[in-house]
């Protein structure tokens, strides 16, 4: 009868384990990381962060685990104005700002919140192709831009 | 998952940076990458070790996307994100810059020798294919400007026997030229991909062609050369590869001396297909023969088949490093 207990209570234990339970507290601390690289980003045009702005939140931001050390980040964001420059502009940041600032492995996915911008699919498209980012950079106008979006005060 | 992959060398190639491409001269005896850092690197073998020959640097003013080796061996051509192509001559142990091609308006994307040697293409985010001759006396000219897609062109590859160019683009079409009376036209336009075509290669008698895409398949084109539909060119997609690749597949490379198919992924991962001899012609089978996780730290960007030694394979990746590969068929 004991051996019985102490072998369900370790399956039982095993099953909290793999659970969405533990799994869900991991990733929502991945979550809570990721939103705090990316909270102080300041938005292109007004002189407000990304946070203040609510052009992201701590909702928008979803962390899956690939494998043990790597986790894929989803963020989905919302521009203020419906200018497609201006919502390519706010992806760059986000793509910059993360391949810096994040300690832990990852692949990043990032796009606009449905039904915020009537070219959204045009837009998803660019900010996810890497080429196109790397080339972006390497524009030196848009370069100054991003540093000035992504550079945090105390840098 | 069988691994039939083993590692020979890894190379910190591009620190610091990320490596785009890597190629082999046609020889099989030497390496050239480029990358973030705006340089190429040849490599070359000193005893078992591959080492660093020399750096070609000051050739582009921006990040070097791919570099392609002339069918002779000794001209090497890149292609840039500062909007030019620089054409490089062999010269003792290293290369030297013998002339930039301008003209397209924007990045150019990738740069590629027709087996004649006497013609170059290249293509850019500006959307076009630009065709160049070069003569006796090293001039190069540009012979013809093509317009076929609607978005960037990713990557031109040329047929290994017929004077035929295929083009793939962020637009997910495929288009094929051919010249006619002086001029080269887009003569067939293959749509299937729903993403980003980011990589194209022929098999060794240039009867079919593999696609790779930000669709995460890889495709298998046929021509078709008893069927003509209104004189397009009569290409046909007969295979997909779907559920391999866990993020785009950035390339893909057929081997000419083994068929063996290989794919560079945004996973991490170099994967190898085979074909399966038995299959219909019509309808290949394709299964995955070895799996390399983790070949990189970061996305793999490019995989290459040595030409003449069978099963030997480069890959290079955002984490700046190539890697060469052993791969071995399984009893």
């Amino acid at each position: 009868m004991e051996i019985v207990f102490s072998l369900a209570s370790l399956t039982v234990a095993k099953v909290l384990q793999f659970s969405g339970l533990k799994r869900t507290t991991k990733m929502e601390e991945k979550a809570l990381e990721v939103y705090d690289v990316i909270r102080s980003i300041r938005d292109p045009e007004k002189p407000n962060t990304l946070e203040e702005l609510d052009v992201v939140t701590e909702k928008c931001v979803e962390v899956k685990q690939l494998s043990e050390d790597e986790f894929l980040i989803i963020i989905k964001f919302s521009p203020t104005v419906p200018h497609c420059s201006l919502a390519t502009l706010i992806g760059l940041c986000l793509q910059v700002k993360l391949q810096r600032c994040l300690p832990f492995k990852h692949k990043l996915e990032i796009y606009i919140s449905e039904g915020t911008h009537s070219t959204e699919e045009d837009i998803n498209k660019q900010i996810n192709d890497k080429e196109r980012v790397a080339a972006a950079m390497e524009n030196p106008n848009l370069r100054e831009i991003v540093e000035q979006c992504v550079t945090e005060p105390d840098d | 998952m069988k691994e039939a992959l083993s590692l020979v060398q890894r190379l910190s190639a591009h620190p610091d940076s990320r490596c785009w491409f890597v190629s082999w001269n046609p020889s099989g005896t030497l390496l050239a990458s480029c990358g973030g850092d705006k340089a190429i690197r040849i490599w070359g073998q000193e005893g078992d070790s591959w080492i660093c020959k020399s750096v070609l640097e000051d050739g582009h003013q921006r990040t070097v996307r791919k570099v392609a080796w002339s069918p002779c061996g000794n001209y090497l051509a890149s292609a840039s994100f500062d909007a030019t192509t620089c054409i490089w001559k062999k010269k003792n142990d290293g290369f030297e810059s013998l002339t930039v091609l301008e003209g397209h308006e924007n990045e150019v994307k990738c740069v590629a020798w027709a087996p004649s040697g006497t013609l170059l293409a290249t293509c850019s985010r500006d959307k076009s294919v630009w065709i160049w001759e070069v003569d006796e006396e090293d001039e190069y000219e540009c012979v013809t400007v093509v317009n076929s897609h609607t978005q960037d062109v990713k990557h031109v590859v040329w047929h290994p026997t017929q004077e035929l160019l295929a083009s793939c683009s962020y637009d997910n079409n495929i288009c094929l030229y051919k010249e006619e009376d002086d001029d080269w036209e887009c003569r067939a336009t293959l749509k299937g991909h729903t993403s980003t075509v980011w990589g194209l290669t022929f098999d060794r008698d240039g009867q079919r062609l593999a696609s790779c895409s930000d669709d995460r398949t890889v495709k298998i084109w046929k021509e078709y050369p008893s069927e003509s539909s209104q004189g397009d060119l009569p290409w046909k997609c007969v295979c997909t590869l779907s559920g391999y690749h866990g993020r785009t597949v950035y390339d893909v490379a057929w081997c000419r001396l083994t068929g063996a198919l290989a794919t560079a992924c945004g996973d991490d991962t170099v994967r190898v297909f085979k074909e399966d001899e038995t299959a219909d012609p019509d309808q290949p089978v394709f299964s995955l023969a070895a799996s390399m996780a983790r070949a990189h730290n970061q996305d793999v960007n490019c995989v290459a088949w040595n030409p003449k030694e069978a099963g030997l394979l480069v890959s290079c990746s955002d984490d700046g490093d190539i890697a060469i590969w052993r791969f071995q068929e399984e009893e």
